[in-house]
Formats: C-alpha cells, structure tokens, sequence
C-alpha cells in the first residue's frame, strides 16, 4: 500500500512519453520482449505469481476476486496470488528475488528511482508495446518509466494526509486545522484530554520521512524540492528551514509516548491500531491507512469515524501551501515474453473501469488511475482525501522511492535519527544523506 | 611400504600396525588397508565436507570477493573499488556505535549470564521435588524461534503494556522506562531480552557439564572435612571449568552475530541505539540494497569471530582438547 510515484500532473506527458516510447521501442532497454500488443498469450499456457502487498482484507479479497474474472476470460492463463507482508516486500523480498533467477512474474513496485535500480537488474521486462494502445489513458503511468520506457503500470495512486477520529476531535472540541498553528493547539487540547494528540511509526523509519518531507514541500519551492531529488543533494538552506520547523514542531510533543519504538502498520500497538482503537486522534500516513486500521483493529464503525485532512499550512514560508506528498501502487513484470504479455493484460485488466472501482471501492486502496472511477470510492475519508488531491498544486513523490534506493534509506534514517535528536548534527546529516557513500 | 612409510602417509599409528598386519599386497582391492581407510574416510566425510565447503566456504569467499566492489546487487559486478568499502565502514561512525553494541552484549553477556547461568546450574543439580519442570521452564525460552520472542517482548514493552502494568502492581511504577524507545536503556532491554532467550541453552549445558562429574570426589572431599562452599570452589566449578570455557566460546560467537532478536524488537534503533553489526549489515545490505559494502561488512564480522575463534582455541580450549584432539588417535 505504501508506495511511490506521484503522478497527478500528467495525462499530456504520459500521452507524450508514450508516444515517444513507442516510437523508439526496441531500442535501448536492457531486456527485450518485443513483441505485437495483440493477444499472444493466447497460444500456450502460462501461469504466473503475483507478488502484492494486499495480505489484509479487504483489497486482498478485491485481488482474490480480480485474479478470478482474469482467469475466466484469459483461460490459458492461471496466476497464483502470493500477498506478502509490505516492508519485507518492499524491502527485502523483491531486491533478492530480482539478484535471484526466478524472480515472481508479476511483484508491486512503487516506481521512480528504485524502479530505474531494478531495470539495472535486466529481469524487469520492457512492456512499452504490449501497453501502448492504452497507457495513455492512465494517469500516473510515467512514473512506471525508466530511460523513457515502461516497466511497470500503477493500478492506483496515493496521497499522503492526516486521518483522524471524527468522533475524538467532537469530544475534544477541537475543529480539523489548516495551519501548523492550529493542529500544535489541538495537540494541546488532545492532551490534556487524555489523548495521544498524533501516532507515528517511528520505528520503520519512513513515517519519520513523510513529515519532514511535507515541511521541506512547504518550506521549498517545488523546483528546488525537484533538483534536490535529481542531484541527490539537499543541502539547500529551504531544506534546513524545515529540519529546524520540525525540530520545533517536535518540542511541542505532538506523539504517543515512545513513539521511537513504535512501528507503523503491525499490529494494535503500531501508530495505525493506536488510532484504530482510539488512543491517538490522528496520524500522518497514506491512505491506505484506513485498511490497514481495519486489519488489525476490531471497532466495525471505523469507516464512519475517520476524517481526512491535508498537512496544514505554514503561512510565510517559500514552498506551495497545497502540495501533496504521494505516489501510488503499481506492478511491474519479469519472466519470459509470454509472461510478459500476459502480464501486461493482467495489469490492463486491473485498470480498466470496472476492476479500478473494485480496487479503490470495496478495496478502499487510494485513489483510481482512471480518474472516471473517483466516484467509486466509498469511504468518506478517503472521498475528501480524493477531491483535495484534484486541487493540490502539484503531487511530490515521497522522496525516499524517487531517489534510488540507497540515497532513499540514507536519507530515511538520517531523518528518524533526527526525530530521535533534533540537534545541528542530525540535521546536517539529512542534508548529507544521499550522498552517503 | 613399511610402519614408518606408512606413518609418513599420515594414517596414524593404528594404520600402520594395520599396514604391517596385512602381509604382501596381494589382498583384493577392498582388503587393503590403505584403500579401505581411504574409502572410508571418503564415504564419512565427503557429505560434510561438501556442505562445508559448499555453503561455508565458498560464501566466505564469493563475500570477500563481492566486497572489493561497489554493487547494488542487480546486474554485473563491474565497479571495483578495491578496499574502500572497508575504509568507510570504519570510517561510518554508525558502524563503530554498532561495533560497540556488539562488543558490550558479549561482555555482558559472559560477566551476566555466565555467573547466572553456573548459579542456576548448580541450584538445578540439586536433588528437589519439581526440578525436572523447573529445568523444563527454564530451557523453554530457548525452544522459541527468536523471531517470537521478539514479537512477544515488544508486545510486553510497549508504553502501558504488561511490563509496565506488572510493575505498576507491585508499586515500583517509577522503574517503568520507554523500553523500547529510550536511546539510552533500549540495547540493555535487549539484553534482557536475549538473556531470557538464551539463558537456558547455557544452563542446560552447564548441567551436562555436573553430571559428569563423579560424585566420588565431591564426597571425598565431604569426607576430609570440605563443606559445601569449599566442595562447589575447590572441586565442582574447576572439574566444570572445561563445560564453562565451550559455553564461553559459544556465547561470544553468538553475541558477536546476534541479529534476530534485535531486530524483530527494534530493527537496531532509535535512531542507531541498539545497533549491531548483523543489524547494521542488514540495513546496509539488504535494505539500501548495497551488497557490495554489505559482503564489506559480512567479512569484518567474519574476521571478528575467526580471530577470537583461533585465539580461544589456542589459549583457552586446548587445554581441555589437548590428549584427546592432539593425540593420533586412529
């Protein structure tokens, strides 16, 4: 559900990117399955794994079901659903898997940076000309790109935002803010109700990233943010603007009590079933936080509980006042041209209308990449979630899966060794970290 | 061939006399003995041999070689970089706080539970009523896949969990600490934790070690006046001192790759704080997919573990091996 690339911008540049993809297709990728669009899968048979991250209800039965509606249309093809906890997933099963010779055929992948490290792998397959005739309608695929080429497909898109207990903030008395100001106020109020004000999973280290990530989006203009990511370096003095903004933010004492060691999606006792149960009254997170709640907490009226809020505002300061951190869920494929090709029309039938409003509907993961299916999100937060994302003045890919992987995990914990020790240390650390040998 | 040549063949005394046992070579193949021996030996370790070198050996070098480079682990080895891996590992010095760790689980490790685990032992070796269910108890922490005890103790430390209510109850609320988040006690909640993991392997081992002792001596000395006090110094823990030393070897070994508790319970941190070298490698191998520096790493803590491995064996367990281990014995 955590993942990567933002995308919102982009049907004209997808459609351009395409374009040009297809024009030069063939070309320069390191592993080749050309190939017509048409149905080739249709010849033999071919099964597939799908590794996903879906281990929880309800997207796992969304999946469960689409892999049958799949396979009743495309008989030769059987795809075996391997759902997989997120962060060994993401961090330790897919890295290996693709150093290994049998990596799974179809694995999530989050896009931007790390997706560019995995094409060095040459297993990722180029899928450019099995998608070409319909990626265009699609938004977000180009974040799916390296060297101009697709090598994977989103199936949905994340914003990053605050969810938080309706039902708290009405006890508390406390109204959603919209500046920085306000939510420390609310903290106050939360706290002195006996309330942990916001949970956070310090433990795995990226819910630390998201929320430096949002004061460096409001305190750097989007183009500083952009060429920090493409030369790695964030030693521009906007970035230590928002490590001192945090540091501040950070003395207010907005956490759950050890919050250092406490993880984010695993369990009662992560940031998530803290405010599941009520403990806490808001937490920064994607939205696929809501699912997440529902996996690992008991209380039925949740859905109708939870609100949605972007990051406040911070009045002044030289960054948009209404970006969003985000990015989305995609898949990528590896193994022989015919699973490849199957691949891809598996992926094509998870994008089309009727599988997105399954995924993004019942299955309450994000937003759709075709935008005709917003309508088919029925969990109010995420509804309000959704029509923010339309206005924000433009989406940042979290900045840990832009950057490569390295530089990404570098900067992850030099910004979790800042949480825990705020000091001019720590920050120059942040700065630094990318380029980290 | 004679006794002499035979020796020089490096087959031992016993083949020797075998050798010249057998008379002239005109035996069937599977008669003579130097065959036999050869065959033998062949048969019984090959298996090992093969898994050893196979998945011991060969690793270590294939590492050692992955570490003269800079690879993220997809595609070619194609940038050697000759030592620096190893120059910024020791220059990072969230490598050096992880060597630290690592060096004072193992310290305390033998100054703790090596005093704890002889006292138990010793309790354990008594005759009482219950002791088979209590060495059962006490074993049965180790039976656990490290992976569980992790998860149960971070269920158990968690801020207002079980720990924290525990102590609540029985009115020492001002020792409850953030177990786990606290940069300054988390490595020694580790520690707790992996002493209650591993605490029963050493006893068990250490019973295994009184068992052999032969009561004859102990009640020799009873008998010439020793009291208890004086029977456990001057007998029991120097006849148990061979057992201590192979569970000091053990224990430092285990300490210096410790990974899996740590890492379940607080994957190293806050913020560093409960690193150690396994858990670092991992973060910096696996996580940031960088293995060239990672195998970097692998190696120095393989270097740690084969030079306190050789020292031991020459200062501290060759006493206990030397007459059995250094004798021929074929």
């Amino acid at each position: 559900m955590r993942s990567s690339r933002a995308l919102a911008a982009a049907a004209l540049a997808v459609a351009t990117a395409t374009v040009a993809a297809a024009c030069s297709s063939g070309g320069s990728s390191s592993t080749s399955t050309g190939g017509s669009s048409s149905s080739a899968s249709s010849a033999a048979n071919v099964t597939l794994t799908w590794w996903n991250n879906a281990t929880n209800q309800p997207l796992l039965g969304v999946y469960t079901s689409a892999i049958k509606g799949f396979e009743a249309s495309h008989p030769n093809i059987k795809i075996t659903d391997v759902p997989i906890q997120n962060e060994l997933l993401q961090d330790t099963k897919i890295p290996l898997a693709l150093e290994g010779n049998n990596p799974p055929n179809i694995y999530q992948q989050w896009g931007g940076g790390v997706l560019g490290q995995q094409v060095t792998s040459g297993k990722v397959d180029n899928i450019t000309s099995y998608v070409s005739s319909w990626i265009g309608n699609i938004s977000g695929a180009s974040g799916w790109q390296a060297n101009g080429q697709q090598y994977g497909v989103p199936v949905d898109l994340h914003v990053v935002g605050f969810w938080y207990r309706k039902d708290i903030f009405a006890k508390v008395g406390i109204t959603v803010p919209t500046t920085l100001a306000q939510l420390e106020t609310d903290d106050t109020k939360l706290r002195a109700a006996g309330y942990a004000p916001i949970a956070v999973g310090s433990k795995d280290r990226w819910p630390d990233a998201f929320w430096w990530e949002y004061f460096a989006l409001r305190d750097c203009p989007q183009a500083t943010v952009t060429s920090a990511i493409k030369s790695e370096n964030f030693s521009a003095s906007c970035f230590a603007t928002a490590s001192t903004n945090m540091a501040a933010f950070l003395k207010t004492n907005p956490f759950q009590t050890g919050f250092l060691g406490t993880s984010s999606q695993q369990g009662a006792g992560s940031s998530a079933g803290m405010v599941a149960s009520g403990k806490a009254a808001m937490e920064l997170q994607g939205d696929w936080d809501p699912s997440v709640m529902e996996g690992v907490s008991t209380n039925k009226s949740l859905s109708s509980e939870l609100g949605w809020f972007p990051f406040p505002q911070t009045p002044g300061s030289a960054g948009s006042q209404t970006a969003v951190l985000g990015g989305g869920d995609g898949f990528s494929c590896t193994g022989t041209q015919a699973q490849a090709q199957a691949c891809a029309e598996f992926l094509q039938y998870l994008d089309s209308p009727s599988e997105q409003a399954q995924i993004v509907g019942p299955g309450a993961s994000g937003e759709p990449v075709v935008t005709s299916e917003a309508s088919a999100i029925t969990l109010p937060a995420t509804q309000t979630a959704a029509a923010y994302f339309k206005t924000a003045a433009y989406e940042e890919l979290y900045f840990d899966t832009a950057l490569p992987t390295k530089p990404g995990q570098n900067l992850d914990t030099a910004i979790a060794n800042y949480f825990s020790n705020p000091n001019a240390s720590t920050a120059s650390a942040i700065a630094n970290s990318p380029q980290t040998p | 061939m004679n006794r002499s040549t035979a020796l020089d063949a490096g087959l031992g005394p016993a083949a020797a006399e075998d050798f010249a046992a057998a008379g002239p070579l005109r035996a069937p193949w599977w008669r003579r003995p130097k065959l036999r021996k050869r065959t033998e030996l062949t048969i019984l370790l090959a298996p090992g041999l093969i898994l050893f070198v196979g998945f011991v050996f060969i690793p270590i070098l294939i590492a050692a070689y992955y570490s003269f480079f800079n690879w993220s682990g997809y595609g070619p080895l194609n940038d050697p970089i000759g030592f620096k891996n190893y120059s910024y590992a020791f220059k990072d010095p969230a490598f050096i706080q992880a060597i630290e760790h690592t060096l004072t689980l193992t310290v305390a490790s033998l100054a703790i539970q090596g005093p704890l685990s002889i006292g138990i032992a010793l309790l354990l070796n008594r005759k009482f009523f219950g002791r088979a269910f209590l060495r059962t108890v006490i074993f049965a922490p180790y039976v656990l896949p490290p992976a569980v005890t992790g998860v149960m103790w971070s269920l158990i430390l968690q801020p207002n969990g079980f720990m924290d209510q525990v102590l609540k109850a029985f009115g020492l609320g001002g020792l409850v600490q953030l177990w786990l988040a606290n940069v300054h006690i988390v490595l020694w909640t580790n520690f707790v934790v992996l002493t209650w993991q591993y605490i029963g392997f050493g006893i068990v081992l250490l019973l295994a070690g009184l068992q052999g002792i032969p009561n004859e001596l102990k009640e020799a000395a009873a008998i010439d006046g020793a009291g208890p006090w004086e029977v456990t110094r001057r007998i029991t823990l120097p006849l148990l001192a061979p057992t201590i030393r192979i569970w000091g070897f053990i224990t430092v070994i285990g300490s210096l790759q410790v990974f899996d508790v740590v890492w379940v319970l607080t994957e190293g941190g806050p913020a560093g704080a409960s690193s150690t070298i396994a858990t670092y490698m991992d973060l910096e191998g696996v996580q940031s997919t960088d293995f060239g520096f990672a195998a970097a790493i692998a190696v120095i803590l393989f270097a740690f573990c084969f030079v306190f491995a050789l020292f031991y064996q020459r200062f501290a367990l060759r006493r206990d091996t030397r007459g059995a281990l250094t004798r021929e014995v074929g």
